[in-house]
């Protein structure tokens, strides 16, 4: 084929926070496809009886399953909240330049607070670890 | 007067307006995901995780396996649709582009029965 034109490359732009939020929203969602991948085993533990349900909850609760947890729902919340961002700039609000750089933080601001509130859940004994 | 066919004069051209199907129902499991997962995400920490007959006693449960069957078929298009995007865009090799485009189908297909099967199975299971 014919060599077609190509946009410049990343490293001809200054960095903005935009761009590793840019990123981080493929980032996130490939994280939540190996979360889907785990929540249809947990479905079909569950769906297998009560053995295979204990196996299942017994292999997926060490601590470092809690911290890929944390994760999981951080990289949710972060996806759902630009992706909202994004649904926004579908209907042509707050495409520009500084209201696209606030939204941004404010994006960030939800993840952290998502990540702060997750990981008291998951690793707070009196939370109800579940 | 050209010689050339129309079809071979649209080839590699560009848009045959496949692109626009991709993006509309991306934005359409989007609108979707949006009540379902935040129903889902307040469920998954409300419920007892770590006990079988509260898990399956909330599968069944009411409204449950019907919007948990929705949120699993949303979640799998969604991320299908995502996950082609990425391997388009970063992997160049044609055949590994190919195949790694189609175990990314099948699997998402995979899981979407899975997760569906496994509701049923729980919601009807409770039933009798």
């Amino acid at each position: 084929m014919r060599a077609r034109p190509l946009s410049p490359h990343l490293s001809v732009y200054r960095f903005m926070h935009t761009m590793a939020l840019s990123i981080l929203h493929r980032i996130t969602g490939l994280y939540m496809a190996l979360g889907l991948l785990l929540l249809v085993a947990w479905l079909m533990a569950a769906a297998q009886g009560e053995d295979s349900y204990e196996l299942f909850v017994a292999r997926w609760s060490g601590g470092l399953v809690r911290l890929l947890l944390m994760g999981w729902l951080a990289a949710f919340t972060y996806h759902f909240m630009n992706g909202i961002r994004h649904l926004f700039w579908d209907a042509g609000i707050a495409i520009e330049r500084v209201p696209s750089r606030r939204s941004a933080w404010l994006v960030i601001a939800a993840t952290v607070i998502a990540l702060a509130l997750s990981g008291y859940l998951l690793f707070c004994p009196v939370a109800g670890a579940p | 007067m050209s010689l050339r066919a129309p079809l071979a004069r649209v080839l590699g051209y560009g848009s045959t307006q496949d692109g626009v199907h991709h993006w509309r129902a991306q934005r359409l499991t989007a609108y979707a995901l949006v009540p379902l997962t935040v129903w889902l995400m307040i469920a998954l920490i409300r419920v007892p995780l770590g006990d079988y007959a509260a898990v399956t006693a909330w599968i069944a449960g009411g409204w449950n396996p019907v919007l948990l069957c929705l949120a699993v078929l949303a979640m799998s298009w969604h991320s299908q649709l995502g996950v082609q995007v990425v391997i388009e865009d970063y992997v160049h090799n044609a055949a590994a582009k190919g195949t790694l485009l189609l175990l990314s189908k099948f699997g998402h297909v995979l899981l979407a029965a899975a997760g569906v099967f496994a509701i049923l199975r729980v919601a009807f299971g409770a039933a009798t």
